[in-house]
């Protein structure tokens, strides 16, 4: 914990049905990961509004990660393929309007990759930590 | 009075006269010097009021989807080049039938604003004779296309550090008073129920707070991603003088590098946000 007591806050969107298991598997395997994500979990990646992103921002947090099934192994053929095309855009758009693309992350993760989700959680928490808290959109959404 | 003045005139009547459609939208000299405003003709008499100048900046695309022309039958709508991309957009999404439109294309040499400045969609423009149409007036016009003024205010923004993009951005939407002239002026801002209008959930702030303005203002030019045809409807109505464009033009840019498509071309061809590939850049995901 940081000296002033602040922690990372970390919202991760996942998928019902990789990245969900794959954390699930990372539980019952008894692995130790970063506490500080909040995991949201939603059917698809393709259900991943940019919207999502925004009021994760809003409400606080200071990194999202959005994760799901590998190209290919979408329970709905096709989610992550619209989703990764949505990525593509929304992150140069929140680029151009100097969000830093640093708090931002996308993976993908199998139901058998809970190993996968420890070290993506944890290094991304701890990379978040080097950056601080997100003040500049704090201080706008608390004006 | 000039040609194409006339030359609208004279179809308009004729389509009406026909019952080829029920009204013509179009543009009438306005109430003060050479501005225009749009009107919908509905008999041969009222084509006399049609004029055609570079006062006409108005896209009147957006009218289509909205009462009293939504559920009129046919309709003929008189649109420069720019307008008509924005009606091959509905066309493409299936938001107006082809066979209900009569496209009465103009050709164009770019419009004005109030202060006499051309428009950057002016400088940049590569459908001065329109493509798609019914009927055309005007003489053809030669397009010379300046791409550096289109990008030339973007990679001024881009050049910045991205504190600095951060504060360009929050100064812009700070003076957003959130009356939605720009979803109201667009062509394809298509929903009936607009996300920022719902509010179960609320997903965007709706006072004129930075909270909202940021998410209104990025949602909306992120629904536009791969649609937007760029004819500056928004940025022209806009009362505070956000530079909207910029978020439009640089989606576009990255939809035509990322997934070789331009909007407005092409009725035929599926948007890019309705399909994929499955060789999609995959780099920056881990």
């Amino acid at each position: 914990m940081a000296e002033n007591g602040w922690e990372p806050r970390i919202v991760a969107f996942v998928c019902n049905w990789c990245t969900y298991s794959g954390m699930d598997l990372a539980g019952t395997s008894r692995m130790h990961y970063a506490p500080n994500v909040r995991v949201i979990k939603i059917p698809c990646t393709g259900r991943f509004d940019p919207l999502f992103l925004i009021k994760a921002f809003e409400k606080g947090a200071d990194g999202v990660l959005v994760s799901g099934c590998h190209p290919g192994d979408c329970h709905y053929s096709e989610g992550n393929y619209n989703a990764r095309r949505k990525f593509t855009l929304f992150r140069k758009l929140i680029a151009f309007a100097g969000i830093d693309l640093e708090r931002v992350r996308f993976s993908w993760i199998s139901a058998a990759e809970g190993g996968k989700w420890v070290e993506v959680i944890n290094e991304f928490t701890r990379h978040i930590e080097g950056k601080g808290p997100f003040a500049e959109y704090r201080e706008m959404i608390d004006e | 009075m000039s040609d194409r003045t006339a030359v609208i005139r004279e179809i308009a009547a004729k389509w009406l006269e026909e019952g080829i459609v029920e009204a013509v939208l179009g543009w009438e000299a306005g109430t003060y010097g050479d501005r225009t405003s749009p009107v919908i003709i509905r008999s041969v008499e009222e084509s006399e009021r049609l004029v055609f100048n570079e006062r006409c900046t108005n896209n009147l695309a957006t009218y289509l989807l909205r009462e009293p022309v939504r559920s009129m039958g046919s309709v003929a709508i008189v649109a420069k080049g720019c307008d008509v991309k924005s009606l091959i957009g509905l066309v493409q999404e299936s938001q107006v039938p082809r066979e209900k439109m009569k496209i009465l294309a103009v050709t164009c040499e770019g419009v004005k604003d109030d202060q006499g400045r051309v428009p950057v969609k002016c400088a940049a423009c590569d459908v001065n004779t329109p493509v798609y149409f019914d009927e055309i007036a005007g003489e053809k016009v030669e397009s010379s296309p300046d791409n550096e003024a289109r990008m030339k205010r973007v990679a001024e923004i881009e050049a910045m550090s991205n504190e600095e993009r951060y504060r360009f951005w929050r100064e812009q939407f700070d003076k957003c008073i959130r009356c939605y002239a720009c979803r109201e002026a667009c062509p394809l801002c298509i929903c009936a129920r607009c996300i920022a209008d719902k509010n179960q959930p609320q997903w965007v702030d709706t006072s004129a707070h930075p909270r909202g303005n940021f998410s209104w203002n990025l949602v909306r030019a992120f629904h536009l991603a791969g649609r937007c045809v760029e004819c500056e409807a928004c940025e022209t109505a806009c009362p505070a003088d956000i530079p909207l464009m910029l978020l439009n033009r640089v989606m576009a840019r990255e939809v035509a590098e990322a997934f070789s498509y331009e909007a407005g071309r092409d009725p035929e061809s599926d948007p890019p946000l309705r399909t994929f590939n499955l060789d999609d850049d995959n780099s920056f995901i881990l």
